[in-house]
């Protein structure tokens, strides 16, 4: 990919992340940063495009320790944030 | 599956990634947020399968290995996050993230041997970045996991010469990373890796345990940025753009997490190094406490006309929520003015208190932020104090120079009677001693939260 779009998406994307959460209660603190966690747990796609190409035993068992962290920290993270977000429900005034 | 598509169906998870940040801003939306993240993830995983990377073909290679690793995570990931208690899930927390930041490192170590010769100087780079950071975040976030346990010690951990062993690790962490650029080695990588995984470990064992939920804020930034960074390494927009969303949204977060502590970051990150010592002569010496009966407490507050109940992390514990509203009802049936106050970091974490308050139906319109019921203790006849310390700790702001110094807290010392439930005399999580369980207005409840509200219950029914 072109450097210069490189940066460009990941400028853009700093400012959006600084904005959408600027303004958040201290009671979703917890649940925002469990919702982040999940999402960054997308790395999954990565570490199943390196499980693809991988050549070796070592990379290919990398991979998989890899794979089975990224799912964890995905679903579980899902999950959990659901968990605690569920308490919130029949709270509206 | 084409290019184009593939890279369109990854801009529309990105784009859920944002709607999610977006939605999880917002009580009224977080839940549809989650989900709108979560279908993201889910989308983008799917997509993986049924596109063929330059000099691949599908199926993909491994398919066996890589479904059968999914399984293996769902079956421990999906569990683990269905049982867990409201108690511990700032650790869980923690330690998705510690495993997230590892998933990173691993899969750019992968990629580099993979590449082998043909890495250029800026994948190197981006690989060596991810590396470290990754290695930090998970060995960082294993500690935080361990100090929220109560595994090991929630103090800060200060050892002999401790910021220049840890200056000296950060020092050869970068050493390596440059040696690694240079040489494209893979034993110099492991090096790097192992040295960033002590890095991690050196970092966060000078935190004290209140300040623990900040840093895994920070270290789940962290993580973000490793995504985005392998992301690079891997020509995915997908991971870019995702994994600098986390990043960026995560140091807000802490910035923002750490105001409501009253704390800078880097007071929090290397306080225990500049703080004086404290006074612990007076945490030897017994000094008299004015303890109560369940009936001692229910006629206080039989015949008041205003109550704060303030809980901290031992209601968590206790399982108390859903009696303290049963109290709190029965108070109110009474004529008496009932509210709660909390204090944005009771508990584990930032907002843990009202997450636990609506698990037992307590109207919103009773719990109160720090700032409004602050002014109103001085008409508080009795503030309850259910396993909280450290945030009605006075000495945050008479002491200068102890741990807690400068973080705002409730003032339940302005109020008429003040009762704490405590399961011990237990200092609080950051360690610290209150001199307001000294006060003479205080009445102490020792026990069990649960089995003390209840006794009370009964003891108010009675009267």
């Amino acid at each position: 990919m072109e450097p210069m779009a490189i940066v460009s998406i990941f400028v853009l994307s700093v400012f959006v992340g600084f904005e959408v959460v600027s303004k958040v209660s201290s009671t979703l603190h917890t649940p925002l940063m469990s919702g982040a966690n999940a999402i960054h747990g997308v790395i999954l796609v990565g570490a199943i495009i390196v499980a693809d190409h991988s050549k070796t035993n070592l990379e290919l068992g990398l991979s998989v320790a890899a794979i089975i962290l990224a799912t964890i920290n995905m679903v579980g993270g899902f999950v959990v944030t659901d968990r605690m977000l569920e308490m919130f429900k029949g709270n509206k005034k | 599956m084409s290019r184009t598509v593939y890279d369109l169906i990854g801009l529309a998870a990105g784009v859920a990634f944002i709607l999610a940040l977006k939605g999880l801003s917002h009580p009224k939306t977080a839940r549809r947020g989650n989900l709108i993240g979560a279908f993201g993830a889910g989308l983008a995983t799917l997509v993986v399968f049924f596109y063929a990377n330059e000099g691949s073909s599908l199926p993909l290679n491994n398919l066996g290995w890589i479904l059968g690793a999914i399984a293996i995570g769902l079956i421990i990931g999906v569990p683990a996050a269905r049982k867990v208690q409201m108690t511990q899930m700032p650790q869980l927390v923690a330690l998705f993230n510690g495993v997230g930041g590892g998933a990173a490192a691993l899969v750019a170590i992968v990629e580099y041997l993979n590449l082998g010769d043909k890495a250029t100087t800026a994948v190197v780079i981006f690989t060596v970045f991810t590396v470290i950071v990754g290695c930090v975040s998970f060995s960082g976030s294993i500690i935080t996991f361990m100090k929220l346990q109560e595994l090991m010690t929630t103090r800060p951990v200060i050892f002999p010469a401790g910021r220049f062993i840890i200056a000296a690790t950060l020092v050869s962490v970068l050493g390596v990373g440059g040696w690694v650029v240079n040489s494209l080695g893979t034993t110099p990588l492991l090096i790097l890796a192992g040295l960033s995984l002590l890095f991690g470990v050196l970092f966060v064992l000078p935190v004290g345990g209140a300040d623990v939920p900040i840093v895994i804020s920070l270290l789940n930034a962290f993580t973000g940025l490793t995504v985005a960074a392998s992301g690079y390494v891997l020509d995915s927009t997908l991971l870019i753009i995702a994994g600098t969303l986390v990043g960026a949204s995560g140091t807000i977060l802490t910035r923002l997490m750490a105001e409501a502590m009253g704390r800078s970051l880097f007071g929090t990150l290397f306080g225990a190094f500049t703080a004086k010592p404290q006074d612990v002569a007076a945490a030897g010496e017994e000094r008299p406490v004015r303890s109560g009966s369940p009936d001692d407490v229910a006629i206080l507050l039989n015949y008041a006309r205003r109550v704060v109940i303030v809980p901290g992390f031992g209601l968590a514990v206790a399982q108390a929520q859903h009696t303290v509203r049963e109290l709190a009802d029965l108070m109110i049936s009474k004529g008496i003015d009932v509210a709660y106050g909390i204090h944005p970091v009771a508990g584990r974490m930032p907002g843990h208190m009202n997450v636990l308050l609506a698990e037992a139906n307590v109207p919103y319109d009773q719990l109160a932020e720090m700032d409004e019921v602050n002014p109103t203790f001085g008409q508080t006849d009795v503030a309850i104090v259910i396993g909280a310390n450290d945030v009605v700790n006075p000495a945050a702001q008479t002491t200068p120079g102890c741990p807690i110094y400068g973080m705002p807290i409730l003032e339940v010392n302005n109020a008429a009677n003040i009762i704490f439930l405590k399961r011990s005399m237990r200092p609080g999580f950051a360690g610290i001693e209150n001199e307001l369980l000294y006060d003479p207005k205080t009445m102490l409840l020792f026990g069990d939260a649960k089995a003390s509200l209840t006794k009370v219950v009964s003891a108010l029914k009675a009267l």
